[in-house]
């Protein structure tokens, strides 16, 4: 049995590292699937802190983190497809059109 | 799960985690994810959440990640050349990041974390076990999902399709032309 430390470490690890790549990249499309990384690490944590527990609930809400996140990559990718056509980029920094 | 698998997996986590962040072509950043859903998918199997791992892999590291993937290819989005981003943005994004990841470990390490394992009963993380809690007692919450998924589909096809008149009326345009040219 591995200890619950070491899976919530690694957890934090992975959110860290999704957290890193939305704030440093610039590309949107590279942005979303850092927001995908941060939502697998939550969901590791989910299942082993259930695991440990030996209930089915972490289990019950990573099912719906992964029904939410495949609604939210729908959206998102519908909206940058839209942004792509009307402005030819998919880089943040050239996105201004709501800034003052 | 055994301590081995487990080191093993995180080490491939973690690393092709940090090759999301940190390559420059969209496609390798894509495949580097996929190659850690599929990583978090089999310690899910191994932490006995059976099902849910295989629908990680099957829902996410397939259709989610192939969706990714056509949009990539439908923008030919290529390799990014020069400097992106600023620096200042990168310096202190990454000192945020340490911050926040000092704070998660501090919190997360000490062995108070440890609860007293329980043992699974028979049937944990089965497709059983998992559709009776869904559908008694999180009944409500999967309805709602379903709704949920239904406005994604159409606020997907909605913001896809070209709706503006010029767009049209272009479009009209291009195909009497070509209409005219042919004739």
């Amino acid at each position: 049995m591995v200890p619950l430390p070491h899976l919530m470490a690694l957890s934090a690890a992975i959110f860290a590292i999704g957290v890193l790549g939305f704030l440093t990249r610039r590309n949107i499309l590279v942005m979303f699937m850092s927001v995908e990384l941060m939502l697998n690490a939550v969901n590791l944590a989910f299942v082993a802190l259930g695991s440990r527990l030996g209930t089915m609930d972490g289990q019950v809400i990573v099912f719906f983190v992964m029904t939410v996140a495949a609604a939210e990559a729908t959206v998102g990718l519908a909206i940058i497809i839209s942004i792509f056509r009307g402005r030819e980029t998919v880089q943040a920094d050239d996105l201004t059109m709501l800034k003052w | 799960m055994h301590t081995a698998l487990f080191w093993f997996l995180a080490a491939v986590s973690v690393i092709s985690a940090l090759g999301v962040v940190l390559q420059r072509n969209p496609v390798h950043c894509l495949l580097s994810l996929i190659v850690t859903l599929l990583a978090i998918a089999v310690m899910f199997i191994g932490e006995g959440a059976i099902v849910v791992g295989f629908l990680q892999a099957i829902v996410y590291g397939g259709a989610i990640m192939v969706l990714f993937l056509f949009v990539i290819w439908l923008l030919n989005l290529g390799v990014e050349i020069g400097p992106t981003g600023h620096i200042a943005l990168k310096f202190f994004g990454t000192l945020a990041v340490a911050a926040m990841t000092a704070e998660l470990m501090a919190f997360m390490l000490p062995p108070h974390l440890e609860v007293k394992y329980a043992g699974h009963v028979a049937g944990y993380g089965s497709i059983d076990s998992l559709s009776q809690k869904l559908f008694s007692e999180y009944l409500v919450a999967f309805e709602v999902t379903s709704v949920l998924l239904l406005v994604a589909v159409i606020g997907a096809v909605a913001l896809a399709r070209r709706t503006s008149a010029s767009e049209i009326a272009q479009n009209a345009d291009d195909s009497a032309r070509r209409a005219q040219g042919a004739s």
